[in-house]
């Protein structure tokens, strides 16, 4: 084929693969069309990919291709295979694998001198600065979610060291930009320097905060992928890179709003393993109960408000909790789920698992609707929740999550909390509620604590 | 594509995307960080090219790597939204959670 028309029909193509993408994006921004949207954003992808393979000059196929099967069917394979409740860590990881494509793209660029002028050098050092640090931050993100690394490192003066390596890296990319100096070994120097950068950043960042941080690595990406886009002249990555990188801003933005929290804070604060100082603070004792007793209980409510966090998700209780909800309604008893913003490991995480069980968007309140009802509710069922029910937000100025809107659950009449252990939660700050004279604790697995609920509401006739 | 076109596409394609998210509901929060993971794949076309062009050994392993991350990338995301916005269905086809009557 004459490099003309390969050349029309790859912008052609590009073109109708942003058009793809962002109908796609649209779509999924709406529950009604959100399943046809992966479906228009996956065309585009297919289309822009086999085309990429017309590319004029292109060689080494036998490269390309076994890397983009190996790659792909690792992928496709841990995809399918993973449970729904350890999705944020897979976005995390597959993040992190588009910020590491970014890099290196980048260092292909600047190892063979091949960018274009100081614009095109400054926005390959850009993207590849971005890239890496989104690559070894979402790694580090991923191996916190997956239960790799237990604990938050810190040190004194990581925030010193932070912006002396932010420094470092910044003025290795300069004298690159600048074409001061071009040898592999200052090249080499930013991208260790971005890497580490990403792994000390991230490092200190708390469990709890981990949705808002991988949020923003997702625009970061990108936001390098729009950058080697421009590198590449290549209009279907910059556009799909800045539509993904602004996009992701706001929604960390909304992420850290509903956290009551500023970006910078969550990357400067290190809170997430700091509540032991905050412990001394909780009086009162833990009131355990039977699954028989809290059966009865709810048989016999007239309002039970269901409060699901990360411990639901464990479970993966959310079957058996909705099966315990359609005994009780048919009792009469009303019911409703309240939903924090933050509940789980990810905003929208605790909708995902109850749409899974079938639980019907009605009676799924978010934290404006519902936190007035709790007063009126005869019971509040805590199922593996616990800072976003936690009221020393709203009481103890010097707890780290003070200030951050919670669901008032200790205004029910009844409280009852489903929990594994006697731990505190992810934050590791002791839970005042848990204490209240009217709060109880059901211990044990929110599946079969379940299961033990359903037979006992049956039992009541 | 001149330097001043290429900054109207990124002015352009900011605002696109600020619209788009605008107005989501929080439900969705997490199928469109997903989505937008997926969307941020298409990086593998440009790793593609970048290791088309490559000549050094170092610059084909750098490459290598790149078109396999970027594939992970794709496809992963891809795999992982689908099942997400599976289960989004409309309420006249849920299935039943099983041990209902």
């Amino acid at each position: 084929m004459p490099a003309d028309s390969a050349a029309l029909i790859i912008q052609g193509s590009y073109f109708l693969t942003a058009v793809l993408f962002i109908i796609g994006l649209k779509r999924m921004s709406s529950p009604v069309s959100a399943r046809s949207g992966i479906l228009w954003a996956g065309a585009g992808m297919l289309v822009a990919t086999l085309v990429t393979f017309l590319y004029p000059g292109l060689s080494n196929y036998t490269l390309i291709l076994p890397a983009m099967l190996v790659g792909a069917a690792l992928a496709w394979w841990s995809g399918k295979r993973v449970a729904m409740t350890d999705m944020p860590q897979m976005i995390a990881l597959y993040n992190g694998m588009g910020g590491g494509a970014a890099a290196a793209i980048a260092a292909v660029e600047l190892y063979g001198g091949d960018a274009q002028g100081y614009a095109g050098s400054a926005l390959a050092v850009a993207g590849g600065l971005i890239g890496a640090v989104s690559f070894a931050g979402s790694a580090i993100a991923f191996g916190k979610l997956q239960g790799l690394i237990k604990r938050s490192l810190r040190f004194r003066g990581q925030q010193i060291l932070n912006l002396l390596l932010l420094l470092a890296a910044l003025g290795c990319g300069t004298v690159l930009a600048a074409h001061l100096d071009a040898s592999p070994a200052l090249v080499s120097a930013l991208f260790v320097l971005a890497l580490v950068l990403g792994l000390t950043m991230t490092l200190p960042i708390g469990g709890a905060d981990m949705p808002v941080v991988i949020s923003l690595y997702n625009a970061l990406t990108g936001l390098a992928v729009g950058f080697e886009g421009f590198v590449l002249n290549n209009a279907a990555m910059i556009i799909a890179g800045t539509v993904v990188g602004s996009a992701g801003t706001l929604l960390t933005q909304l992420m850290a709003r509903a956290m009551n929290r500023s970006l910078g804070n969550v990357l400067f604060s290190g809170f997430g393993d700091t509540g032991a100082a905050a412990t001394g603070t909780v009086s009162g004792s833990l009131k355990p109960i039977d699954a028989a007793d809290v059966g009865v209980m709810m048989a016999f409510a007239q309002k039970v408000i269901i409060v699901p966090g990360y411990g639901m998700a464990v479970a993966q209780a959310q079957h058996k909790i909705w099966e315990l909800c359609q005994l009780l309604i048919e009792r009469g008893v009303t019911v409703r789920f309240a939903i924090h913003p933050v509940a789980g490991r990810m905003p929208g995480h605790m909708n995902v698992l109850l749409a899974e069980a079938g639980v019907p968007y009605d009676l799924i309140a978010d934290l404006e609707e519902i936190n007035a009802e709790f007063e009126t509710a005869d019971v509040a069922l805590i199922i593996g929740a616990n800072d976003v029910v936690n009221p020393v937000a709203r009481t103890d100025k010097s707890s780290p999550i003070y200030g951050m809107p919670i669901l008032n659950a200790d205004k029910a009449k009844n409280v009852i909390v489903i929990k594994r252990g006697q731990g505190a939660g992810f934050s590791g700050i002791e839970n005042a509620l848990f204490y209240l004279d009217n709060t109880r604790m059901l211990y044990g697995d929110a599946q079969k604590v379940a299961a033990e609920l359903i037979q006992a509401v049956k039992a009541v006739g | 594509m001149t330097g001043m076109v290429a900054l109207y596409i990124f002015m352009l394609a900011a605002f696109t995307g600020y619209e788009v998210i605008s107005r989501v509901p929080v439900i969705l929060h997490t199928p469109l960080m997903s989505g937008s993971n997926f969307v941020h794949g298409i990086v593998l076309v440009g790793a593609m090219v970048a290791l088309g062009a490559a000549r050094t050994p170092l610059e084909k392993v750098i490459g290598v790597i790149g078109v396999l991350l970027a594939a992970g990338n794709a496809v992963g995301g891809y795999v992982v939204t689908e099942r997400m916005l599976e289960m989004f269905k409309a309420s006249g086809a849920r299935r039943k959670p099983p041990g209902t009557h």
